[in-house]
């Protein structure tokens, strides 16, 4: 039996991964795109399940106060974005000052009551399936594992820059493995030794990296790693020795995207980025008026992403990058007696960047119960825009490839018009 | 230090965490039957190790610097502190499987230091975890009580887990009252402590956290959560009667042996029952022992082969028929024929923990410092005592990536630098050739079988400056480099 010499396996269950043939068309739009190979994506993923109700903030609405006694924000403090087409005012919440000047210069968009039908309540569950773009399947490759698969052979080692430890399924592919780089400045190759033997070490580790391990796939996986590891060292040593044009914050966050400004800057060429922060699984004590946990993670965010946008626009490179973040899923329309709030449903999605149409999408949830933006018993906000269709979007007019194959679907028609 | 029987070093290597010069030692004349006895049945071998921290012929701890006041090494109360006993444990004990299962619960029952420390601070944050009973006033830090016993009965274990207090911190039961039930930890204990998703609903996950209401927490009378506060204040399990929703739950499952699935309405000061007859359910539940199964054949038998149904039912009926006793489900997976087939040697992902301690084991300790390991283990994706989340670490696959492929591949060089001069040393009286040095090495340093190619990269390297010539420089450079390389290439990254 021939067995494809990358292999996944999870939960010990192994699969060949079947490679996406590539389009045999692209779209009309794709093919005008397609042209500029400098557009990139940056993908921010918030770790636990965002209370996108505590982000995007409809203050006016009484049941929003009623629900949230004691996490709620008040609506003089919220930073004004407006009204949506269902004439729901809303409002960011006050750490986000930096994304709501970017708002303002219209490069935000966000897009309201992002989901999919029959929410996922689990993390592992749900985050799974934000990366195969598949409600039905949380296992095998993922929605930018397959864009990368369309890219053109042989793949280089950095089309794309995972700033963080593990893969996410989002990256997930058959054919393109994406290097994990969280700190561009120890990604290095150490040695016991100096000089001649310390050189010779690194061509002795890069030839047995090179082994293709006939008939143990698992090895040839692993040798995979470690050759993407080496061939990569000295573009991402380039990449490491930027300095920004702006002073980033001091967390792993706003260190992971002065990471991404550097390869960006120095024309590493990876089309898309993925990053994360985490802390979202607000389940206790998430402060309320603005302030404490859930104020801080809102700091961390707005802060990180504004240094970023900042420093990308100062070099000139804004109207070639777009931001994209997401999170599994949103919480719990009522505080839970712990002052926190408990996993729930749909939530808002941001996408920015220097060509970006920003503005309100969609409808806000309106939050008395019976209303039909709600679902669980009201418990819970019920989706109005498919994530995948957002995806959609990304993929055809911004990425420049044809979205149907790579999300096993046409997911056009609900796409909020963000480029 | 010389290889054992093939039989035998796989399964320290999937019991244990490789094979130390005496380890070696002790099991080279056993039986494989004698050897799964020794590790199965480790009450018969000394629980000495933690006596001999500070031994000079042992790996040595030094105080983490997190408390600039303290130049004591307190493992009970600080948690680098900690995370070096632990390492030190797994690299000295006597009882190898002891370590492994308690490595697997605290996978299992993932419970992350950091939102124990931002809750109780620094100090209770850590003994909360990792408290060994009697050292200071309280109860035992959980992985403790998980350590106490790791091839105990689950049942039990799952109702100290749910009393526990790192647990209550962890999944918010400390807050779960009856005016505001609280799910974190009624979702947890099905999807990821037992039956797994596909075998509870979400209404079932309201009725668990209704069932958990009053299962609080209550602070000595010295507790503070300041981060260095009394060492000898504690927080503890209480059962809140007045706190508890004494209305029936009902479940998609039965919960009686008679098929009920519904747990009665009962009076305040019978309340707590409900939790001990919902865990007496999880706990026997079918999927849970097939579940289990699942996870013990990635664990012990392959990770490359998806699990045999024959084994899962075996497994499975042997845990359910023992009463989710732990030490026959374990004792019997370590003797079938799955475990001894050489088609599975070799086809599981080290995590970074057994991979650290297998090198250490193996190139040796001599001198180096157990606080050093921590940072090239986050680097590699598994600090102890800090899971990512509650699901615990990703497995298999999951621990690559071409990042922490290189964090491997740059501790391995961590540890030959660290050993040079003891390495050469050693080698000096017996290598009289380049050849010589690899099988010498090889016969140490236990890696997968390497292919012929990169077999012939190493001697490329050993032959770099040419014909070999013996010297000591030379033995010296070339055996450390030879180490990092057998260390740090992807055949070693397999158990």
């Amino acid at each position: 039996m021939s067995v494809s010499r990358r292999i996944f396996i999870r939960d010990g269950v192994a699969t060949v991964a079947v490679g996406l043939a590539a389009p045999s068309f692209l779209s009309a739009i794709a093919q005008a795109q397609s042209s500029n190979p400098n557009r990139r994506l940056v993908v921010v993923y918030l770790g636990g399940g965002n209370d996108s109700l505590n982000t995007l903030i409809g203050y006016r609405d009484a049941a929003y106060y009623s629900r949230r006694p004691s996490i709620a924000v008040p609506a003089g403090q919220v930073l004004q974005v407006g009204t949506d087409a269902s004439g729901m005012t809303m409002g960011l919440h006050p750490r986000l000052a930096g994304l709501a000047n970017i708002f303002n210069e219209g490069r935000l968009a966000l897009v309201q009551r992002t989901g999919y039908p029959n929410s996922s309540r689990s993390h592992f569950e749900a985050s799974d399936i934000w990366g195969t773009a598949n409600p039905q399947m949380s296992t095998g490759s993922g929605w930018l594992g397959r864009y990368l698969d369309t890219l053109p052979r042989p793949l280089d080692a950095l089309a794309a820059w995972n700033t963080t430890g593990e893969t996410p399924r989002a990256l997930l592919s058959g054919q393109s493995g994406v290097p994990a780089i969280p700190n561009a400045s120890t990604y290095t190759f150490g040695s016991p030794n100096r000089g001649a033997a310390a050189v010779q070490e690194r061509a002795a580790a890069q030839t047995m990296a090179g082994n293709p391990a006939a008939g143990r796939p698992h090895l040839a996986y692993l040798n995979d790693a470690s050759r993407g590891a080496i061939e990569t060292l000295d573009r991402v040593a380039l990449a490491s020795q930027y300095t920004p044009t702006v002073v980033y914050p001091n967390n792993g966050f706003a260190g992971s995207l002065r990471t991404i400004a550097g390869a960006i800057v120095r024309g590493i060429g990876s089309r898309v980025y993925w990053t994360q922060t985490g802390g979202y699984d607000t389940h206790a004590d998430q402060g309320g008026g603005g302030l404490g946990a859930y104020g801080n993670l809102m700091g961390t965010l707005g802060d990180g992403l504004w240094a970023f946008y900042s420093d990308i626009r100062n070099q000139g490179l804004a109207a070639d990058t777009t931001i994209i973040v997401f999170s599994e899923f949103s919480r719990r329309i009522s505080e839970n007696g712990s002052a926190g709030t408990d996993h729930g449903a749909a939530g808002v999605m941001m996408v920015m960047g220097g060509s970006v149409r920003g503005g309100l999408y969609g409808t806000a949830p309106q939050l008395s119960p019976g209303h039909p933006t709600l679902e669980n018993n009201s418990g819970d906000v019920h989706y109005e825009t498919d994530f995948r269709s957002v995806y959609a979007r990304l993929l055809d007019n911004w990425l420049g490839v044809n979205s149907v194959p790579i999300l096993n679907g046409d997911f056009r028609a609900g796409a909020p018009a963000v480029f | 230090m010389a290889r054992l029987n093939p039989d035998i070093d796989h399964l320290l290597r999937r019991a244990g965490f490789g094979v130390s010069a005496e380890e070696a030692d002790h099991y080279k004349d056993m039986s494989l039957a004698q050897a799964v006895a020794d590790l199965v049945d480790y009450e018969g071998r000394p629980d000495d190790v933690d006596e001999r921290i500070g031994r000079p012929d042992h790996a040595r701890v030094i105080p983490s610097k997190i408390n600039p006041t303290r130049d004591l090494f307190s493992p009970d109360i600080d948690i680098d502190d900690a995370r070096q006993r632990w390492m030190f444990r797994m690299l000295h004990t006597r009882r190898p499987l002891q370590e492994k299962m308690t490595l697997f619960w605290h996978n299992h029952f993932a419970t992350g230091f950091s939102k124990l420390a931002n809750d109780s601070g620094m100090l209770q944050g850590a003994k909360l975890l990792v408290h060994k009973p009697g050292v200071l006033r309280g109860p035992a830090g959980q992985v403790e009580t998980l350590r106490r016993q790791a091839l105990g009965n689950f049942r039990n274990m799952l109702l100290d887990m749910a009393k526990d207090a790192a647990m209550l911190i962890w999944l918010d039961g400390n807050t779960n009252t009856k005016a505001k039930p609280q799910e974190n930890f009624g979702r947890e204990i099905m999807e990821l402590f037992t039956v797994g998703v596909g075998h509870y609903t979400e209404p079932d996950v309201y009725a668990a956290a209704k069932v958990f209401t009053g299962w609080n927490l209550k602070p000595s009378a010295d507790y503070t959560n300041d981060d260095y506060g009394s060492m000898n204040a504690y927080q503890e399990f209480v059962w809140r009667p007045d706190q508890h929703d004494t209305g029936a739950k009902t479940f998609s499952f039965p919960i009686y042996s008679d098929g009920s699935r519904t747990i009665p309405a009962r009076s305040e000061s019978d309340g707590y029952q409900d939790g001990i007859d919902l865990i007496n359910a999880l706990a026997m539940h079918p999927e849970t022992a097939r579940r289990f199964a699942r996870k013990w054949w990635n664990f012990f038998i392959s990770e490359i082969q998806p699990p045999d149904p024959a084994f899962v039912e075996a497994t499975a009926n042997v845990y359910l028929q023992n009463r989710s006793e732990i030490r026959p489900v374990i004792r019997s997976i370590l003797s079938s024929p799955w475990f001894t087939d050489p088609n599975n040697r070799f086809t599981r992902f080290a995590w970074p923990v057994e991979y650290v301690t297998r090198s250490i084991k193996e190139v040796g300790w001599q001198n180096l410092e157990l606080d050093k390991v921590r940072s090239p283990m986050a680097a590699m994706g598994q600090l102890l005592y800090e899971p990512p989340n509650v699901a615990g670490w990703h497995l298999g696959v999951d621990w690559f990536s071409t990042g922490t492929m290189l964090a491997r591949a740059n501790f391995a060089a961590t540890v030959a630098a660290s050993q040079k001069e003891f390495l050469a040393a050693s080698l000096m009286p017996e290598v009289k050739s380049a050849d010589g040095l690899l099988a010498t090495m090889l016969d140490r340093v236990t890696p997968a079988p390497l292919d012929q190619g990169p077999q012939q990269a190493l001697m490329t390297y050993l032959l770099a400056d040419g014909a070999w010539r013996g010297t000591e420089s030379e033995l010296t450079t070339r055996a450390a480099g030879l180490a990092r390389l057998l260390i740090g290439c992807s055949e070693y990254q397999l158990v």
